[in-house]
């Protein structure tokens, strides 16, 4: 398979991803990655799991093979679970943002809910290193993306990529006033 | 912030971040293009979405969402024969839609050319089939492009539009869903200098027949299937195909479209690459190019999304012009089903040819979770209405679906609709389950959307031919799967403000006599109105109504004032009763392992839809944030 990095990003329709996922393309860009990159659109996004790849270097598809993501980013836990079945390269890391909107067989008590203990054992299969992120006090729920960005920056998870280039990124894309409300959560 | 309609109007060349169906708006403003028309779907309305971004006294052309695909492909048809150069985008099974009059196309003498824009779905990501579009092109002798990547998406579509405008005729430009939203840096040439474009009405009707009826269809034809010669000698000369030279003499590969890419990616760690021969222009293809491909190499595989279409011509022509080479078949029923991802291709190779690929590194087994399907958001009305409907019937009534947000209702706990074709089915397939059946009434569902796009003959017909059928129009207001988009009924076009078509004013044209009206909220009236519609005579409707919640709160939202309301339990009143959680089950509501029922504060909007199924009025207003 390919040489480059390969991000895998995955949540719940509604959850923000497509912002991380523009956010971390153009920082990406800015960092001197040639890139390629797709998103989910469409009906998934209501309520659905929604995913994006991100592929750093040279690539021809925009898609992760399965099992090639060097970094996954989750931002709910059973996606998160799912994608270290599925998506997560052996030794890869995965950051996740610990909330749980729980799937329609959970919510009918025909299944359990995943518990992080299980997601746990799934990465310890992978040989990957898990980094569980939560933020009790944040007031609006769209910007848990940007609390993961943020530990993903602080464990420096993506080569060559910092702080400032996901600050111009992000300045690229926004308009002011939630450009400040999200830079907030960045430093 | 970047402008982006800025970018697609700058004259200037540049370089910017963009997904396929960006760079195609990039294409259409570069190509002179004067009239664009579309029905939404999926994976094209984010095409719409970059031409809005345009302000409009600057965008360079006209731009409309028709009713449905077969009016859209009629207005842009009826535009290209005066002498506009014109677009038609939609989905898939769109073209299903537009066929009709799709097929003649290639008959007519385009005058300022016409380009047909499909985003076909391997993989069925958002449509109900994966149907592979390129058996029209072979059907109506329309030529096909086929692009692998966002740049060449770009490119291709200025070629095409070129062949279309000079050719006079229409051409077929196929995207696929992960060419239409793969993001890569593209690069956009300077807008040429066109000056005042011509606006001349040029329709000449002595210009090339344009009444294709019963002999002179034969001249309409052989200028089509001359045109395909001349462009097919012409290919060399376009550059729509690339040759990959791996100095392999054993082995070749024959691609097309996004499957190149995941080659690409699949080959990178092999050391023995094969050749790639990578066609752009699939129909016509290059005969005499693809021949001596398959001249020299003893072993050919056609690496194939969907149908075998290029196969089995490659096939025909090594047995023609007798060249002595094997083409490798298809491995398994696999190989035509589904996208041809990385993985996918990489699994087709190794079939092919075992000894090619590097042995895959073995993984820990992990158990798969159960998928999460797509559903209704918090505060949707169609939640409301399943929920209120099925309580007025009975076990064994017949429930019909049709296409919108609202087929998501055939999931648990509802369970209503129960059988999907295609838009605006509903009425006619439900009207045939009420034939010689006295015993299970018949129920079926439209959106407002739909009822416009291809709902209207199924009603007349059932009032015409009086079916005894139920039909519940789900009015939200909106085109709301594929992105809350204008209809006929929401009184703006893509323009601005327009005409309101009711629905209800549509149906009594059509002659329905019973026509019920409600909010899908009142739960109770509602399921009153089905118990009572279902046992009266012939054809009735019920309008159910209400605003699509997800677009009226992200509207809210955007306003100073907004408060953000939400609903809790409390605890000491709760019963568990789950009647919230299994059988309303808007996903707002979470429950813990011991049964205690929650409000994710993340998902509810505070609608309160919910508070009237629980059996104890627990579900109370949350304090206000915002």
């Amino acid at each position: 398979m390919s040489e480059c990095f390969n991000i895998f990003m995955v949540g719940v329709g509604g959850q923000g991803i497509g912002l991380l996922a523009q956010v971390l393309a153009k920082a990406a860009l800015n960092a001197g990655w040639a890139i390629h990159a797709c998103d989910t659109h469409g009906l998934a996004q209501r309520g659905g799991m929604v995913s994006s790849h991100l592929r750093l270097g040279q690539a021809y598809s925009p898609l992760v093979p399965d099992g090639q993501a060097d970094l996954v980013l989750a931002l709910e836990r059973t996606e998160a679970a799912r994608a270290a079945v599925t998506m997560l390269k052996d030794g890869g890391s995965l950051a996740w943002y610990d909330a749980a909107w729980q799937a329609l067989d959970v919510r009918m008590g025909q299944a359990k809910p995943v518990e992080a203990s299980e997601l746990k054992t799934s990465l310890n299969a992978r040989k990957a290193i898990g980094y569980k992120v939560y933020r009790a006090d944040l007031a609006d729920p769209r910007m848990q993306n940007m609390v993961l960005l943020s530990a993903v920056l602080n464990a420096d998870l993506i080569p060559r990529l910092s702080l400032d280039h996901v600050k111009t990124a992000l300045s690229e894309l926004l308009p002011a006033k939630a450009l400040e409300a999200n830079l907030a959560l960045l430093q | 912030m970047n402008d982006l309609g800025e970018m697609l109007m700058r004259p200037q060349a540049y370089s910017e971040l963009a997904m396929g169906n960006v760079a195609l708006v990039r294409a259409m403003v570069e190509s002179g293009v004067r009239v664009v028309t579309s029905y939404p779907g999926s994976p094209t309305p984010e095409i719409a979405e970059a031409i809005r971004s345009i302000d409009a006294e600057k965008r360079p052309f006209y731009f409309e969402f028709s009713l449905n695909e077969k009016v859209a492909t009629e207005v842009a048809f009826g535009a290209a024969i005066n002498g506009r150069l014109s677009v038609v985008f939609f989905k898939s099974v769109g073209l299903n839609v537009a066929a009709d009059s799709f097929v003649q196309l290639p008959l007519m003498d385009i005058t300022g050319g016409m380009v047909v824009v499909l985003g076909d779905d391997p993989g069925a990501n958002s449509s109900q089939n994966e149907q592979d579009n390129r058996h029209y092109a072979q059907l109506s002798y329309c030529p096909l492009f086929e692009p692998a990547s966002a740049q060449e998406a770009y490119d291709m579509f200025k070629k095409a539009a070129a062949v279309a405008r000079e050719r006079r005729m229409c051409v077929i430009l196929r995207l696929t869903t992960h060419v239409c939203h793969a993001k890569e840096l593209l690069s956009f040439a300077a807008l040429p200098d066109r000056g005042k474009p011509d606006d001349t009405p040029l329709f000449n009707p002595d210009s090339g027949n344009y009444i294709p009826i019963a002999a002179s269809v034969f001249p309409m034809k052989k200028r089509a299937l001359e045109r395909l010669a001349a462009l097919e000698a012409d290919l060399p000369a376009l550059g729509f195909d690339r040759f990959v030279d791996h100095g392999n003499k054993e082995r070749g590969v024959i691609v097309a479209g996004l499957p190149f890419a995941s080659l690409m990616d699949t080959l990178s760690g092999c050391e023995k690459k094969p050749d790639v021969l990578k066609l752009g222009s699939v129909y016509p293809f290059d005969r005499n190019l693809v021949a001596s491909f398959l001249a020299s190499h003893r072993e050919v595989k056609v690496l194939e999304e969907l149908d075998p279409i290029l196969e089995g011509q490659c096939k025909a022509l090594a047995f023609e012009r007798h060249i002595n080479v094997t083409i490798l078949s298809r491995y398994s029923l696999d190989e035509a089903m589904g996208e041809c991802t990385p993985s996918k291709a990489a699994a087709v190779l190794r079939s092919a040819w075992p000894d090619m690929l590097k042995a895959e590194p073995v993984r820990a087994h992990l158990e798969p979770l159960a998928p999460r399907p797509a559903q209704m958001c918090p505060g949707c009305g169609h939640r409301s209405a399943f929920y209120a409907i099925k309580k007025a019937l009975g076990p064994e009534d017949i429930t019909v679906a049709d296409i919108g947000c609202h087929t998501l209702g055939h999931l648990p706990p509802y369970r209503m609709g129960r059988v999907l074709l295609s838009m605006g089915h509903s009425s006619s397939t439900a009207a045939g389950l009420s034939l010689f059946n006295e015993t299970r009434r018949v129920l079926c569902f439209i959106g407002d959307s739909t009822f416009f796009h291809a709902g209207l003959p199924g009603i007349a017909n059932a009032v015409y031919n009086r079916h005894r059928v139920l039909l519940v129009v789900m009015e939200n207001g909106t085109t709301a799967m594929t992105g809350h988009q204008d209809h006929p009924g929401t009184g703006r076009n893509f323009n601005g403000p327009s005409e309101k078509l009711s629905v209800n004013a549509a149906l009594t044209g059509l002659g329905v006599t019973n026509i019920r009206e409600v909010d899908t909220y009142k739960q109770s009236e509602l399921s009153a109105m089905v118990r009572e519609a279902l046992d009266e005579p012939g054809f009735k409707v019920i309008i159910a109504r209400h605003p699509c919640m997800l677009k009226f709160s992200r509207e809210a939202s955007r306003k100073p004032a907004y408060v953000r309301a939400r609903v809790k339990i409390d605890q000491s009143v709760c019963t568990k009763a789950h009647e919230c959680v299994e059988r309303f089950a808007c996903p707002s509501f979470q429950r813990t392992t011991d049964g205690t029922v929650t409000v994710n504060p993340d998902l509810c909007i505070g609608d309160g839809s919910c508070r009237q199924t629980c059996p104890s009025q627990a579900i109370v207003p949350s304090k206000p944030s915002n």
